[in-house]
């Protein structure tokens, strides 16, 4: 086979596997929909954080606007502090409020900015200081079942 | 029963003499590299050996892997009533795992055996012998377009393997089970990350390329040069760069899961 033939099949077959790679990249990954590149890093401590894990989305409103960068425990405070990075394109005021929730009975927990009234914004390595924790099922059965002794005892 | 251990014993010391071999094969290979590249050329022509020819293989495989995940992973979605979530399961289960081994299997298959029986040959030939006369250095000349073209190549051939394989799941989930098609690429979009899954899996790719082309240069280069030899190093070699893909896979899989 001559030269040119064998090198325009070779382009061929690099260029398919390039579009192939750029097509795994825009079309099937992230790459183009949620891109956060510019981050800003806040911390919140939380009591329990339930099952949240690394990399679980930051949202406010429903709009994802960050993600959880890395979960430590502090062993003077006995607390998990959750390291998130936001978007910069996204301020939030000094008194925003962090919960983690649930996505639906069993999904995976995230958490949830709710927005304040605070004039001044966070930046960055700021301390979210109100922060709600994930709502463990096994305490809300057992309180539910001890609330139900307790009124049964009352009847009596 | 003496010379049972014997037998072991002998086993064991040769496959780790092999392993030794293999390894100066390789440092062989990458201290000729800078002089082979001069000839890329040749390093352009195994690229249309191992690459090109293998396309078909790859792409007719791909389509059909995708296809059975779409209609195997639409069975046991549906029980649960989330049979949108079949483009993640596809997207996934094609970019991180079975994108690069099945491709680095087929390759072995492909394109391996061609190289060891190829090497092989030149060897019982004398042609390797008759080189080394000339003073051109074989592994220059003929060992080492073909280990660049062979890295090269791999994880091209997985993102083309991935990529048909996703097309595939497309065309059974889409237009024949009927799951909505936004749901199908949007749910995939959102849970496929760039930085994770598809640099994993091109990483894996890379990893099985190096290591399925040395293992297929060895055997080519360590053949016994009769008839035999050769054939028996091209079977050594489907079998060894099996069990390496399938054994490098657990470790680099468990390595990325951490992370």
């Amino acid at each position: 086979m001559d030269r040119i033939k064998l090198d325009a099949w070779v382009g061929i077959f690099v260029a398919l596997g390039l579009i192939a790679l750029m097509g795994l990249a825009m079309k099937v990954g992230n790459l183009t929909s949620n891109d956060i590149k510019t981050t800003y890093v806040v911390t919140a401590n939380f009591e329990n954080i339930g099952g949240l894990k690394p990399r679980a989305p930051v949202k406010s409103a429903g709009v994802v606007v960050g993600r959880v960068d890395s979960i430590t425990f502090d062993t003077k405070i006995y607390e998990a502090i959750v390291t998130m990075s936001i978007d910069e394109r996204y301020v939030f005021p000094k008194d925003t409020f962090a919960n983690i929730y649930t996505a639906g009975l069993l999904g995976e927990q995230y958490i949830g900015l709710e927005a304040g009234g605070d004039p001044e914004n966070l930046v960055a390595f700021d301390k979210i200081s109100q922060t709600q924790d994930a709502v463990v099922l096994e305490k809300l059965i057992s309180q539910f079942l001890y609330n139900q002794a307790s009124k049964e005892e009352e009847e009596k | 029963m003496i010379t049972f251990f014997e037998n072991i014993g002998r086993g064991l010391r040769l496959k780790i003499t092999r392993l030794g071999a293999a390894t100066r094969l390789f440092f062989t290979i990458i201290s000729y590299s800078s002089e082979s590249f001069k000839r890329f050329n040749l390093t352009i022509r195994e690229i249309y050996f191992t690459g090109v020819l293998s396309l078909i293989i790859i792409i007719v495989s791909a389509f059909f892997v995708g296809m059975v995940l779409g209609l195997q992973g639409y069975y046991t979605l549906q029980k649960y009533g989330s049979s949108e979530a079949i483009g993640v399961l596809v997207a996934l289960a094609l970019v991180r795992e079975l994108g690069p081994v099945v491709t680095a299997l087929l390759f072995a298959g492909r394109a391996g055996t061609a190289i060891t029986a190829e090497i092989g040959l030149m060897k019982a030939t004398e042609q390797l012998s008759a080189m080394e006369m000339m003073a051109v250095s074989p592994v220059a000349r003929i060992v080492a377009p073909r280990f660049w073209a062979g890295i090269i190549t791999m994880p091209l051939l997985a993102s083309i393997f991935s990529m048909v394989g996703i097309i595939g799941g497309y065309v059974v989930a889409v237009p024949i089970i009927g799951v909505d098609e936004g749901a199908f690429w949007s749910q995939m979009q959102a849970n496929v990350d760039f930085s994770y899954d598809i640099v994993n899996g091109f990483i894996k790719s890379l990893v099985f390329g190096i290591a399925c082309t040395i293992i297929a240069l060895f055997e080519g280069y360590d053949a016994p040069p009769t008839a035999e030899g050769v054939s028996r190093a091209t079977t050594r070699t489907v079998v060894t760069s099996s069990l390496a893909v399938l054994g490098l896979d657990f470790v680099l899989t468990s390595f990325m899961l951490t992370v």
